[in-house]
């Protein structure tokens, strides 16, 4: 299986500060590929830099082939969506006047309506559950709703590969679920490729078909929740102390972190069945 | 979903997406702006009844009053529309651009390199002929904007430095401009300070002609660029990775909002608070797209500046009072009246 | 940022060098002129004064008074500076936002076409009347509304205001050429032809507020890490604001009052003693009053002789030091 998404020896930094270093990685297509590590590890920079919203220092990422530095940024608009950390929407615009704006790749001068633009629109606004609130101000909606706007807009781009930093952020854990099962949906029926920045490692585990932590400009391991995600891999990539128990609902790793707090319940009565 | 229509080619070649509550805003606003025309053509030291400039108009005037109206007060109006127009306008771009609703010419110091510009040249080369004034304004306009451009440039432009640089320029050429009023000749000092003001007095169908092509060119190039304008709105990494070119388009709609500004300043004068309030009072109107704001704004600016200018004429009779006054007089109050009811956003 | 003196023995040494320098500079600003005065002449000016002496005359009357004032206004604008950057979380910030200057200039035309007022001492009060008009009508505005005097409606409010009376002053120059010249110095801004007349009157008001904004140091902390931590702390947030106001009108208005439109004092001072002493505003308030007036007493004594025998005026001075400075700090910022 080709990998859509691809880097080569990668060295990013801002400055003299390197950030990442020589990094090679295959995104496998067709898959969801969640990047996991401590604060300030470096894996929002890789995420910017693979959408070519950071010029590397050294090394070349590749799409589907062909060398991003080589291709006009239309067209990698047109194979890529990103959806940064935080967006804030101007004040006043409504739901449907942002996702809209998720056609300019496929838009020109005088097609600026087109019969596809209607449709995926109005797929995508369906897909998101967001066809009543359509007239709606973006700003006034709830955090959960904003931010299945912004994601409207990223898809409404009909890219293969679509790109998220941090989706989930400030939102509850009802909204948190209900997002990412809206991705895990497309990527199974549309069979597109997503690559997430989570910070939730336990939800990383739940949703990813590959996991990549980050630590000291790297990789330090890739793959499979399952076989990868250990208690030494926490203790070095977040520098904690955990168990690692399996998640009663869905088999996947799930972190119970070390510390304070209540008493801890002595072995014989753990917490979590196997 | 019944609040836009749509306009599609047989084989779907060309299409554009307009909302309706801009359809039915612009003849409206089209309505006012003539309505106003006509009011203002006929009040004056002479009041002529609109129904004779109607009958003008449509080539059937009794040819009394040709004198007024075409060589007084038709291109004078004309000229203030212009003027109203271009500022609205390029008010709208930098408030897009620099995603501040408080930008606008003035602000960021296009204005004040053409009127650096201007008031060297009424109070060092009075000797040169007063025609030549306009291009001096707009090369100004320019020269200051390439200066902040260049200063504001570090890898690239972000919104706020281009404010921030933008209002150190403005606040040089302000300095500037007091300087060379100050310490100027007296018979120079007032002709400055009234160009400063802001006037469209004397106004005659040359300057009208020289301001036209300014407006005919840019405005339409504007409305083309109304989707990048969108995208600059949303943030740089957005409109980057839809796949717009985020510093080219900055600097082409940077161009485009400084020759507007400057063709209005270079024939007005510094009107200023046009390009502040204008694409406000659109906004409220008819809401964030800019394929709409752009011919409302441009509207509602011009006729904004056309009643100054006519409030200025015959308010004050026999005095012939700059429009500026007026544009601020009453663009003020009405601002302060924007801030209150806007007070719980 | 590391402030530069970060020891406390540090920052009262350079409070100590702030106040030698503020003398020196005085003495400089008392010699120097269109008539160079050695040193020599100045001691025996006020020890041994000789009333036939011109030079004796021009020391005790014009130097004397234009140093001071000088002096004073650049202490004032600089304190005012800091405390409107600490009311509008803004670093570029400075008191002509509050609508103040406009507001003085234009009670200053209203006063000399309608009322025929000439005296200065007449027209100091009423630009200072203005002055306190426009910021009150700004601090209103500003407070309309939840998030009472947040940053962006206060610079809001100074826009709208200091339009509204711009527009009343130009229709009234435009009307009412000859006034436009006696107005002049007010747009440039002066520190000369005034006596210490013009100046007594206000001092009170000027020295109080000075006083109470070196006791604000400590609130003004608190203000800024953040409002709702302020409350949290337990401080009258409201009442603490509207007491920087006061100040900034006192110290801003009357500045305007007697000197005229100076710009860039109350933006760059700031900024220069924070890259020194740090973000202790307990530091910050003295350090600008000394520094202030050194600066702007530097800048008179620079457009003094720049362009002699004329004069250049004061804030044209202060924009040429200003501006290549401002345009330095947004660039970094």
């Amino acid at each position: 299986m080709m990998s859509i998404l691809q880097t080569n020896n990668l060295t990013l930094g801002y400055g003299d500060t390197i950030i990442i270093d020589e990094l090679d990685l295959k995104i496998p297509t067709g898959e969801i590929t969640i990047f996991v590590g401590a604060n300030g590890c470096g894996k929002s920079t890789l995420l910017r830099s693979l959408a070519r919203l950071l010029k590397p220092k050294s090394g070349q990422i590749l799409l589907e082939g062909d060398r991003v530095s080589n291709l006009s940024t239309k067209e990698v608009a047109k194979r890529l969506a990103i959806l940064p950390q935080g967006p804030i929407a101007p004040e006043g615009l409504t739901v449907l006047q942002l996702v809209k704006q998720g056609r300019y790749p496929h838009q020109s001068w005088l097609k600026q309506w087109s019969r596809e633009d209607e449709q995926v629109v109005n797929q995508v606004l369906e897909a998101t559950k967001m066809k009543e609130l359509v007239d709606r101000n973006v700003n006034s909606l709830s955090g959960g709703q904003r931010q299945r706007a912004w994601i409207a807009m990223s898809l409404a781009q009909k890219t293969e590969i679509i790109l998220l930093d941090e989706p989930t952020t400030y939102l509850d854990l009802a909204n948190q679920i209900e997002i990412l099962d809206l991705l895990f949906e497309l990527n199974e029926v549309e069979n597109r490729t997503v690559v997430m920045v989570l910070h939730d490692l336990n939800l990383a585990c739940r949703y990813a078909h590959n996991i990549v932590a980050i630590k000291d400009k790297k990789i330090y391991a890739q793959g499979r929740p399952e076989d990868i995600v250990t208690s030494e891999l926490v203790r070095h990539v977040f520098n904690m102390e955990c168990e690692i128990a399996v998640d009663s609902l869905f088999g996947t790793p799930l972190c119970i972190p070390h510390g304070k707090g209540r008493k801890v319940k002595n072995r014989k009565n753990k917490a979590i069945a196997v | 979903m019944d609040k836009y229509t749509i306009l599609r080619s047989k084989y779907d070649k060309i299409s554009f997406f307009l909302e309706k509550k801009t359809l039915i805003i612009l003849p409206f606003l089209i309505l006012m702006t003539l309505l106003l025309l006509i009011f203002g053509l006929s009040v004056g030291s002479t009041i002529i009844h609109p129904w004779s400039i109607i009958e003008h108009m449509l080539g059937k005037g009794t040819g009394d009053y040709t004198f007024i109206i075409e060589t007084l007060r038709l291109p004078r109006m004309t000229l203030a529309f212009l003027v109203g127009v271009s500022l609205a306008v390029s008010g709208l771009i930098l408030q897009g651009l620099v995603q501040n609703p408080l930008a606008s010419p003035d602000i960021i110091g296009i204005t004040g390199g053409a009127k650096v510009a201007a008031v060297s040249f009424i109070t060092f080369f009075s000797a040169v002929s007063i025609k030549w004034l306009p291009i001096v304004a707009i090369i100004g306009a320019g020269i200051a904007t390439f200066i902040i451009y260049i200063l504001a440039w570090k890898k690239g432009i972000t919104p706020i430095r281009l404010v921030l640089i933008g209002i150190g320029v403005e606040a040089g050429m302000g300095a500037l401009v007091t300087m060379m009023i100050v310490l100027s000749p007296t018979y120079s000092t007032s002709e400055a300070y009234i160009w400063l003001t802001g006037s469209v007095y004397g106004s005659n169908w040359n300057d009208v002609f020289s301001m036209l092509p300014w407006v005919l060119i840019f405005i339409p190039i504007t409305i083309l660029l109304s989707r990048r304008i969108n995208l600059q709105e949303i943030g740089d990494d957005l409109a980057l990775g839809l796949g717009s070119n985020v510093q080219l388009d900055r600097l082409i709609l940077i161009f485009v909002s400084v020759a507007l500004a400057g063709s209005a300043v270079a024939f007005a004068g510094g009107i200023g608070f046009v390009g502040l309030i204008a694409p406000h009072i659109a906004r409220i109107l008819v809401g964030r797209s800019f394929g709409s704001l752009a011919p409302v704004s441009a509207l509602i600016g011009g006729s904004i500046v056309m009643l100054a200018d006519i409030v200025a004429r015959t308010v004050f009779l026999p005095l012939d009072l700059p429009a500026g006054v007026f544009v601020s007089g009453m663009g003020a109050p009405f601002f302060i009246f924007l801030l209150y009811k806007n007070r719980n956003i | 940022m590391n402030p530069l003196l970060s020891k406390r023995r540090l920052k009262i040494g350079g409070l100590l060098m702030g106040f030698c320098i503020l003398g020196l500079v005085f003495t400089l600003s008392m010699a120097l002129g269109q008539i160079q005065t050695p040193f020599k002449t100045l001691v025996e000016a006020f020890t041994n004064y000789n009333p036939y002496s011109t030079e004796h005359i021009i020391i005790t009357t014009t130097r004397i008074s234009r140093s001071s004032i000088a002096m004073l206004i650049g202490a004032s604008l600089a304190v005012a500076g800091a405390l409107m950057q600490a009311l509008t979380r803004n670093p570029l910030a400075s008191p002509s936002i509050f609508g103040i200057n406009a507001g003085a200039l234009f009670f200053v035309v209203f006063a000399t076409v309608f009322l025929s007022i000439n005296s200065l001492v007449q027209l100091m009060w009423i630009a200072f009347l203005g002055g306190a008009i426009a910021a009150v009508m700004v601090f209103f505005l500003g407070t309309l509304g939840k998030d009472s005097l947040s940053p962006i409606k206060i610079v809001l409010a100074g826009a709208a205001i200091t339009a509204f009376f711009s527009s009343f002053t130009q229709g009234l120059l435009v009307l009412d050429e000859q006034s436009l010249e006696g107005v002049l110095f007010w747009l440039g801004g002066s520190v000369s032809g005034r006596s210490i007349d013009m100046l007594l009157p206000i001092l009170p008001f000027m020295a109080t507020a000075g006083i109470v904004a070196l006791f604000l140091g400590n609130s003004i902390n608190i203000l800024t890490t953040g409002e709702d931590i302020a409350k949290g702390l337990g401080q009258q947030v409201l009442l603490v604001k509207i007491l920087m106001g006061i100040v900034i009108i006192l110290l801003a208005g009357g500045s305007v009052a007697v000197g005229g439109s100076i710009g860039f004092i109350g933006l760059i001072v700031p900024h220069l003693v924070r890259s020194f002493v740090g973000i202790d505003y307990r530091w910050i308030i003295p350090y600008c009053a000394v520094y202030g007036g050194i600066l702007l007493l530097l800048a008179d004594v620079v457009a003094r002789l720049v362009i002699i025998p004329e004069e250049m005026p004061i804030g044209v001075m202060t924009a040429i030091i200003g501006v290549p400075f401002f345009i330095f700090i947004a660039r970094r910022a």
